[in-house]
């Protein structure tokens, strides 16, 4: 008992260094440290290792194409002819729907959550989201195939392009099969909405009481309150969440490749098929029977690879700020 | 006194006007407010009710496809009725468990080397680098596994999948492991080496320990995640038509079963691929919920304390 007392003078006397020296004479403490050494710079190799296979994979492909393998919109592996405009169109084009979509929506639910609802709806409404982050992507494939798909062909393409008049506009022009940009747009959207969701509901959990309880004793309604008091200092938080799934719609592949309808075409129309970088892996990678193929749907996983780190990279940033950064920002 | 004069004095025409003025100022910010907080519950409710829709859609959908046979009879040729994904459920089981093998140690290790290294630069870049790979897409970690693992040898395997899988957690387990290790409190780190445990010792006993219950939910919860995704496996673990446990073979899997039969012309395939994934969905909620309550088994035991 008197030896537990006496260890912090014995610290303090002869300083914490010396006891990380002693202790680092230590067998075990050699192993120890160097195995979760070890394990940690794993992950930078596996980065790393990631990279330089898919980029030397690709690398045959850049070489041959240069920039007009990003350009080109011929994909031709029987002659030889790799353009992946169009994946990379349809990769970027779906995600712009689903994130015009789920955006609202998800930061209207957050924030609906956060600040207006009553108690006991929190938890359930939370759940449900979470419990939607948690479906597998093949899942919401199988889900569009069989109950996306006959709504949209039936009622709903009709509807905006007839009833609505749209397809006067080259954005809602041609037939109505079904897999379209418009469907992959609209699972993206119902996939990366718990995302955003979850995110800004964290963020806007995070504002003080007193921003809000300053606003509305300077007389501003509840809807002011939310509007130029709370979202404001989780703005970039927010925006951290949208472009966090954003990174995630550009990667999704399973539900996308169902329901896109996997054809190499540049069109305006969100009814025609397209393609994403995903989905152009996922459908041919199996089938690819020459390495120049192989080579350019690697390149095509590379050119994915870069756009979403830098997505990525763009997102941590911004959620980062939040925690020090938006205490100083002026509303 | 000035103010008393002002109350006293009837209002000039110019202040009944600016009085005036902010009333319907005000009625105009009411009607804003009740406007914006009806648009914000209708978009509440507008994206509740889809989500609630797909859910018992699934349940149901699921739940009329499926039968005891699904459990233990191998998938039956095009035009058999009946049969069940027996193989793909005990090969997702094996794909998983390869996965949590690879994933596990150099997720916790460099949890722990985060947690322990704060502010110093390897751990900021590799605190960095594991949020780079936490974003990669899955099919990218897919084209991976097979360009390292599935080339060189020549053939599918179950392990090159379980590699690709066990890639994705590592990012997952490092970070909740650093979160958790930091809430440990450093009054018993400090306990531990002041009675003359090795630095070592009070890793693996005190602080690991102390925190593994907050561990194996973050293991638990990437396990779930990994155990749905499909497109890892596609060029890695492939699917098989037969019984195959062997870890160097292609193997079946949930994921991938249900893709193919979703995506099948067949009307039998597509209620098994329904079954599938209430299955699948079943799986990675049973997960989750364990993961739930371990945090729980957690708490009770620190508000114990």
């Amino acid at each position: 008992m008197s030896a537990a007392p006496m260890s912090p003078a014995v610290l303090m006397a002869e300083g914490p260094g010396t006891v990380v020296r002693i202790h680092g004479r230590h067998v075990g403490d050699r192993v120890y440290r160097g195995t979760i050494t070890f394990f940690a710079v794993c992950v930078p190799l596996l980065v790393a290792l990631v990279g330089w296979e898919i980029a030397v994979a690709g690398w045959p492909t850049f070489r041959h194409f240069g920039l007009s393998f990003l350009t080109s919109s011929d994909w031709d592996p029987v002659k030889g002819r790799f353009g992946a405009a169009p994946a990379i169109y349809g990769t970027l084009v779906s995600s712009a729907i689903a994130l015009v979509i789920a955006t609202p929506l998800a930061v209207g639910v957050s924030v609906f959550l956060s600040e207006l609802a009553p108690r006991w709806m929190r938890q359930p409404v939370g759940f449900l989201v979470d419990l939607l982050a948690a479906i597998p992507s093949v899942v919401y494939g199988l889900w569009g195939i069989f109950v996306l798909l006959p709504l949209l062909r039936d009622p709903v393409m009709p509807f905006l392009r007839d009833t609505l008049g749209l397809g006067k506009t080259p954005f809602f022009s041609g037939p109505a099969y079904g897999p379209s940009m418009l469907a992959a747009g609209l699972i993206l959207a119902i996939m990366v909405l718990p995302y955003i969701a979850s995110v800004s509901r964290e963020v806007l959990l995070a504002v003080p009481r007193a921003q809000r309880e300053a606003a509305l004793a300077l007389g501003a309604t509840r809807w002011e309150t939310i509007w130029r008091a709370v979202v404001p200092y989780a703005r970039s938080g927010i925006i951290g969440g949208i472009i966090l799934g954003l990174g995630r719609a550009l990667g999704e592949t399973m539900a996308v490749t169902m329901l896109i309808g996997n054809r190499q075409q540049i069109s305006a129309s969100l009814l025609a098929p397209g393609y994403t970088m995903a989905s152009l892996i996922a459908n041919e990678f199996s089938e690819a029977s020459s390495d120049a193929h192989l080579s350019a749907l690697m390149a095509v996983g590379f050119t994915l690879l870069v756009i979403t780190i830098i997505v990525n990279a763009v997102a941590r940033c911004l959620v980062w700020r939040v925690g020090g950064g938006a205490a100083s920002k002026p509303l | 006194m000035t103010a008393g004069l002002i109350h006293t004095q009837r209002p000039s025409a110019r202040q009944r006007a600016v009085s005036a003025r902010a009333r319907g100022r005000l009625a105009r910010r009411r009607a804003v407010n009740a406007i914006m907080l009806a648009v914000l519950a209708t978009a509440a409710v507008v994206t509740v009710l889809p989500l609630l829709f797909i859910l018992v859609h699934l349940v149901a959908k699921g739940a009329s496809s499926l039968n005891p046979a699904f459990f233990t009879h191998m998938p039956e040729p095009v035009g058999e009725a009946g049969g069940g994904m027996a193989n793909a459920i005990a090969g997702t089981l094996i794909v998983i468990g390869l996965a949590l093998a690879c994933g596990l140690p150099v997720g916790v290790g460099a949890g722990l080397y985060l947690a322990e290294h704060r502010g110093m630069w390897l751990a900021n870049g590799v605190r960095f680098l594991s949020d780079v790979l936490n974003g990669l897409p899955s099919i990218v970690m897919g084209i991976f596994a097979w360009q390292f693992l599935v080339r060189p040898v020549g053939h599918f395997s179950a392990l090159s999948g379980g590699v690709a899988l066990g890639a994705m957690m590592i990012p997952m387990i490092a970070r909740t492991t650093e979160e958790m290790v930091r809430t440990v409190p450093p009054s018993l780190r400090e306990a531990a080496l002041a009675l003359g445990y090795a630095h070592w010792r009070t890793g693996v006993t005190i602080i690991l320990r102390t925190a593994s219950a907050g561990i194996v939910t973050g293991v638990l919860v990437a396990l779930a995640r990994v155990a749905g995704e499909t497109a890892p496996l596609l060029f890695t673990a492939f699917g098989n038509q037969f019984w195959s446990t062997s870890v160097t073979q292609p193997i079946a899997a949930l994921p991938l079963q249900i893709f193919n039969y979703a995506i099948s012309p067949y009307d039998d395939w597509h209620r098994l691929a329904w079954a599938g994934a209430l299955v699948l969905i079943a799986l990675i909620l049973v997960i989750s919920l364990i993961a739930r309550v371990a945090t729980r088994a957690r708490f009770d035991t620190g508000s114990g304390d």
